[in-house]
């Protein structure tokens, strides 16, 4: 295997795990451009969408029927949390309202542990998509659903650039985003947008739980924490509430990650997470805006 | 009785009942109950040294639970006997190896490296606001995980941390208790109390009436850091054995709900919330072990406690974000001036 080869290798990673985080980043900034919420409720999202596939697969229905309805599972969920637990305390300060989305994850977690117990279960994953290709005599190897995954996040994110800047819904959630009581003043259905914004961000998030689950190759009820903290640290190296922040920090992220593990000496790459949140920190301090809103002021 | 003579009085009443307690309950209580009294004045050192930055000085950190796992770790390394520390700790650094502290001076180390810390990353992170500090203590919370899992020459990494002397008893920490409360009272019922209130409840003001924002952040979340590190120490030596994930999101959980269930600008409230959380788990977990009534059996539902717990925090942020306490302290009325003197200060208004 040559440099080259290895360096490419770790390009092809980075890429695929960048992609998982951009799309989860994305669905946080949606919610988090709206409302101005750190919602940790959507690493549970993600749980609920790829929960869904794995037992409807389970009992027998077809892969692509189970991941639709995995997707409109985890849309209903984020649905439903919005309703029952943040629209009461929505103008509640910003604290109280991260506070509550921590004991939504908390129930949601505990719920899932009860039901499924916390024991990880097998992801059903068709034999097309386990298939391995190689590329330059096996020095680079990926498997389909690492393109997949890549594929699926850019159509999506298209998808929902087509949304927010074609669609009079995808506007309106701008202008909410913008300044919700002008947007209110002006005549918008605010809380339509509001719900609109959470059924799409947990789409995405569903989509993304699926996915990682299938690179993984396991569900288990505590899977979203860590993609959602992540996320986090994507979504506010991008500029938090910034969809295409999302994206940008989702695939640096990624390539920090890989590149941590495939260059450093392990004595240090075992340090990764710890590096990623000194990032994040860093991030916050320096430029709390993130890359692609420089101009963010932070408050005292 | 003047109002000083008042509050002397509250005050030497509630250290002779808090005595009675350490020494009387483990003559006339079970085990069970020991252990319970034990825990809740244990979890309402940790609240109340939560409360004073997240509570009194609006900076709601998430990351106390690594100071306090620093403490238990600190703690446990320097006071494990020096016979086992070769055999359970052998890549330790030589002059590590050489004593042993006993429980006392362990834990008041424990502390103090532990306020350094905080003076470290308090330093940077304490010009945050909002749900920035938040996130960016979880991301401290998170390094210190790392950390603890990784420097596995101190710590065992990611194995049980064990050989600590099991020596919190009781009388250890209702003393400590006493400590906390009476630092954190002269704390916060001073100058320094109204600029940290001050502080919480409008940065731009208190700054422009000369209050050093930084400053008074610094200093509650360096004293708060100094009494979650004691804690630490405290549990380490009543639990003996743990791990870094003892010290992570689950008990950052735990404690934020005792602190906002029972207010969190007051300390009689800190204490309120950890005695009713503590009871109430206590209950739900003897209900979710299954039980019978008539006919009709219950299954056990491990884990329904902490469902139950995660609704009456969502509750109470809807209906009751200011706590049980909310701002007030419980005093019995003793603390409240006489009736002339209030007449003048209404009428000095």
């Amino acid at each position: 295997m040559t440099q080259l080869d290895y360096i490419l290798q770790q390009i092809v990673n980075a890429v695929s795990l960048g992609s998982l985080y951009a799309l989860v980043a994305v669905g946080l900034s949606i919610v988090f451009g709206v409302l101005k919420l750190t919602n940790f409720a959507h690493g549970d999202v993600m749980m609920v969408g790829a929960f869904g596939v794995a037992l409807l697969v389970g009992i027998g229905v077809p892969f692509p029927v189970a991941v639709i309805c995995g997707i409109a599972a985890a849309a209903v969920a984020g649905f439903l949390i919005e309703r029952i637990a943040y629209r009461p305390i929505r103008d509640a300060p910003d604290v109280a309202r991260l506070l509550t989305s921590l004991a939504v994850t908390y129930i949601i977690e505990n719920v899932g542990i009860l039901v499924f117990t916390s024991s990880p279960r097998n992801f059903p994953l068709p034999d097309i998509l386990n298939t391995s290709w190689e590329m330059s005599n096996g020095a680079i190897t990926f498997t389909s659903i690492n393109l997949l995954t890549i594929a699926l996040t850019f159509v999506s994110l298209l998808l929902l650039g087509w949304f927010i800047t074609r669609t009079t819904t995808g506007l309106g959630m701008r202008a909410a985003a913008e300044d919700m009581s002008a947007a209110h003043l002006v005549g918008l259905n605010v809380n339509r947008l509001i719900i609109v914004a959470f059924i799409v961000a947990s789409a995405y998030a569903g989509l993304a739980g699926i996915l990682w689950a299938a690179q993984a190759g396991v569900v288990q009820p505590q899977m979203g924490f860590t993609p959602l903290l992540k996320a986090f640290v994507a979504a506010i190296i991008g500029g938090f509430g910034s969809i295409a922040g999302a994206l940008v920090g989702g695939y640096i992220l990624g390539a920090l990650e890989i590149f941590i593990v495939a260059f450093l000496p392990s004595s240090v790459s075992s340090y990764r997470d710890a590096i990623v949140f000194a990032v994040l920190i860093a991030f916050l301090l320096v430029r709390p805006g993130g890359l692609l809103q420089p101009n963010r002021e932070i408050k005292l | 009785m003047s109002r000083e003579a008042r509050i002397t009085l509250l005050v030497l009443v509630a250290l002779v009942a808090g005595a009675a307690v350490a020494f009387g309950a483990p003559h006339v209580l079970s085990d069970y109950f020991v252990r319970i009294i034990l825990l809740i004045a244990l979890n309402a050192i940790l609240v109340l040294a939560l409360s004073l930055s997240n509570g009194f000085t609006g900076v709601f950190s998430l990351g106390h639970v690594g100071f306090i796992g620093a403490g238990a770790y600190i703690s446990g390394i320097l006071s494990i006997p020096v016979q086992q520390k070769m055999a359970l700790l052998p890549h330790l650094p030589t002059f590590l190896h050489a004593f042993s502290l006993p429980f006392l001076p362990a834990t008041l180390v424990a502390g103090l490296l532990t306020a350094l810390l905080a003076v470290v990353v308090g330093y940077p992170l304490m010009r945050l606001s909002g749900y920035f500090v938040s996130v960016a203590t979880m991301g401290f919370l998170i390094i210190v995980n790392v950390v603890l899992i990784n420097a596995s020459d101190f710590t065992r990494g990611a194995r049980t941390f064990t050989g600590v002397p099991l020596e919190t008893t009781l009388p250890w920490v209702m003393g400590w208790l006493a400590i906390t409360v009476f630092v954190l009272a002269r704390l916060v019922y001073s100058p320094f109390g109204r600029a940290m209130k001050a502080v919480r409840d409008d940065t731009i003001a208190a700054s422009a009436v000369g209050i050093g924002v930084l400053r008074t952040r610094l200093i509650a979340f360096v004293i708060g850091a100094f009494f979650s590190g004691v804690g630490g120490s405290l549990y380490a030596h009543y639990l003996g054995s743990f791990s870094p994930n003892t010290f992570y999101f689950a008990l950052t959980m735990s404690l934020i709900t005792m602190l906002v269930l029972g207010g969190m600008g007051s300390l009689t409230g800190a204490v309120v919330g950890v005695i009713c959380v503590s009871l109430l788990s206590e209950v739900l977990r003897s209900v979710e072990r299954g039980f019978t009534i008539g006919d009709f059996a219950v299954p056990a539902l491990f884990g329904a406690s902490q469902i139950v717990l995660g609704f009456i925090f969502i509750l109470v942020m809807i209906f009751r974000p200011k706590g049980i306490m909310g701002d007030r302290e419980l005093t019995f009325g003793l603390t409240q001036r006489s009736a002339t003197v209030n007449q003048t200060e209404e009428r000095k208004r």
